[in-house]
């Protein structure tokens, strides 16, 4: 055990040893690397010229970077007739549609939740917690079957509306809004004469904006890897993802273009993320389990 | 607000007294009292019913009929179980290969993401935010998922043959994904590359929660170690975060599929990674056998709830 204290996050730390800390750093060097090389390779990959890229053997650096790839990318399915930029306006007009969606009908669905008590509130946020014990394979066959009943089969809808409903980040606010909003401030608004939605509006959701960061980051995260679905047939309704799986199987000559289209796929939600981190690490801090 | 505040304090709605009335009749009243509450939730809870809550309840009804989506469903009582679990001997490798993903992924991405979490917590806050992002940014896009396949492409230019190659291990190039001894372990690994998801990002909240001066507190009262002081101190503090992260964990580790989808294939070579889900996709989405791919609808959402709430049950038990 080391005898001086030293400061790290918290103001004093004790009971560290040097062996201790000399483990953890080795733990996160090893692991940090299994999980950085891939992503790394992937950039590297995407900034080889084409020559470098049949390089026998593959380097794990670039000698000659160029963004060619990037623009190859826009060329690179010249035998579909869709252009690639159909893809790209694809993915992003059901992230941002299905993202929007799912914010506005969440927030107001988690602020009713847990801040006004009606009857089978409990009960309906109960069917919310255990629908994060399960996933969308489950579901998948029964909703092919709604989607076809409401006609909703190859249209954008099939993928935006279901979104809308997305549970994550309902659940994620809903328990952020019980320690997040203050009923005395609520209550005051009610006997002002405030109805509940311009409570919700001016009151409750300025107040929890580290949980709809959270909510905006998680369900655009999930739309924007949308690829193959099955709602989804006509070429030019087809995503991003999907695109890039085309690429892929090109093999090593599609390399460079395909690491490049994963690398775009990848900035954007990593931009997100990066741009709302701390407020995501403040809502987990409610995150849990109990009603 | 403050325009309209004068005058209208009357206006609110006051809780109607319970003394007088039965159960439902204050229920029913309660319910009058808040209609907008209603009003308010209901497009989010009729889109979430619609699309979750339904489908499970159709799904066990539908597991018990035949039915192709053309003629109306017959009943059929149990005999697609019969025949899952009796005549069907792929689905019971696709069992076996669930299980394999679910117990090789679910604790060990839990724990990854638990110690991962805690030893970061230490860093400065600068750091810290850069080293989250390293181990997070796998499970951001799927579309990652594709550069392993070209680390792992099956000719020499493939970066793990190349140097396989050249270190005189083998001398020809291995089909990783075409072989059936290295398909499931390569997709176990991606798979926990991914993995390090929202259950990471809730630990490191609950960290952050952990009140700092129960550490020294403790240092005082005799712990020893940080390991001590991880078991007495910290786990007790983020218990809610770590129930939410193992829901999280395991509901992912049944969910791989789409990883073997990626890397392998559909299907994978022999159906060596062939798991429920795309048993599933078989039956479902290829076939139409809508009671048969329900029943396995079915039986993937008893395993799926059935290991949360085991887990869940255990872990509340730790640390009383």
């Amino acid at each position: 055990m080391s005898k001086k204290l030293r400061t790290r996050n918290h103001k004093v730390v004790l009971n560290r040893s040097a062996g201790g800390d000399f483990g953890i750093t080795v733990f996160l060097v090893v692991f940090g690397a299994f999980m950085f090389i891939p992503l790394y390779y992937a950039i590297v990959q995407s900034l080889k010229p084409l020559d470098e890229l049949w390089n026998y053997p593959p380097k794990f650096y670039v000698v000659k970077p160029t963004f060619s790839n990037f623009g190859d990318m826009f060329k690179s399915m010249s035998s579909s007739w869709v252009p690639f930029s159909r893809y790209i306006f694809n993915t992003v007009l059901i992230s941002v549609g299905g993202t929007f969606g799912n914010l506005f009908l969440g927030s107001l669905a988690a602020y009713t939740v847990s801040k006004i008590k009606f009857p089978g509130r409990n009960m309906l946020f109960s069917a919310v917690r255990l629908s994060l014990m399960f996933t969308a394979t489950v579901t998948a066959i029964v909703n092919y079957m709604t989607m076809s009943a409401l006609g909703l089969v190859d249209t954008y809808w099939a993928l935006i509306i279901p979104a809308w409903g997305a549970t994550l980040g309902m659940f994620l606010m809903r328990q952020f809004m019980v320690s997040g909003i203050s009923d005395a401030v609520l209550e005051s608004a009610r006997l002002d004469g405030s109805s509940e939605l311009r409570t919700y509006w001016t009151i409750a959701m300025p107040m929890v904006k580290p949980a709809w960061l959270t909510l905006i980051v998680y369900s655009f995260k999930d739309l924007w890897n949308t690829g193959a679905s099955t709602y989804i047939q006509s070429e030019q309704l087809k995503t991003f993802n999907y695109a890039i799986s085309q690429i892929v199987s090109g093999g090593i000559a599609r390399a460079g273009v395909g690491a490049a289209a994963a690398v775009v796929m990848l900035i954007v939600p990593v931009t997100v993320f990066v741009i709302s981190q701390s407020n995501i690490v403040e809502t987990m801090s409610t995150s849990g389990m109990k009603d | 607000m403050s325009e309209n505040a004068v005058g209208k304090s009357t206006k609110a709605p006051k809780p109607v007294a319970r003394k007088e009335m039965t159960k439902w009749q204050w229920t029913w009243k309660e319910m009058k009292r808040n209609y907008a509450a209603y009003l308010m939730c209901a497009p989010y809870f009729l889109i979430f019913f619609m699309f979750t809550v339904l489908p499970v309840i159709l799904s066990v009804f539908f597991s018990f009929t035949v039915f192709n989506m053309i003629e109306p469903p017959k009943w059929y009582g149990l005999n697609n179980y019969m025949r899952l679990f009796l005549d069907d001997e792929i689905f019971i490798q696709a069992i076996m290969n669930t299980l394999v993903f679910a117990v090789m992924t679910g604790p060990v991405s839990y724990l990854l993401s638990l110690f991962t979490a805690w030893f970061i917590n230490e860093l400065p806050p600068k750091i810290r935010a850069v080293v989250t992002l390293i181990f997070y940014a796998p499970s951001l896009s799927t579309g990652m998922t594709f550069i392993w396949k070209i680390l792992f492409d099956g000719d020499s230019y493939g970066y793990a043959n190349s140097i396989l190659m050249r270190l005189d291990i083998i001398q020809a190039p291995i089909q990783f994904f075409q072989n059936e001894t290295y398909v499931m372990p390569l997709c176990i690994i991606v798979a926990l590359w991914t993995s390090l998801g929202v259950s990471f990002l809730s630990f490191i909240g609950g960290l952050q929660t952990v009140p700092k001066d129960q550490f020294e507190a403790a240092a005082v009262d005799g712990i020893k170690n940080r390991w001590q002081e991880l078991w007495y101190v910290t786990l007790p503090n983020m218990k809610q975060q770590m129930l939410f992260g193992a829901v999280m964990a395991i509901t992912q580790s049944f969910n791989f599929g789409t990883v073997v989808n990626d890397l392998a294939g559909f299907p994978s070579v022999n159906y060596c990674a062939h798991t429920i889900m795309h048993h599933l996709q078989d039956y479902g989405g290829q076939r139409f056998e809508v009671g048969y791919s329900s029943a396995i609808a079915v039986v993937l959402f008893i395993m799926m709830i059935g290991s949360n709430m085991l887990v869940n049950k255990i872990l509340n038990k730790v640390g009383q």
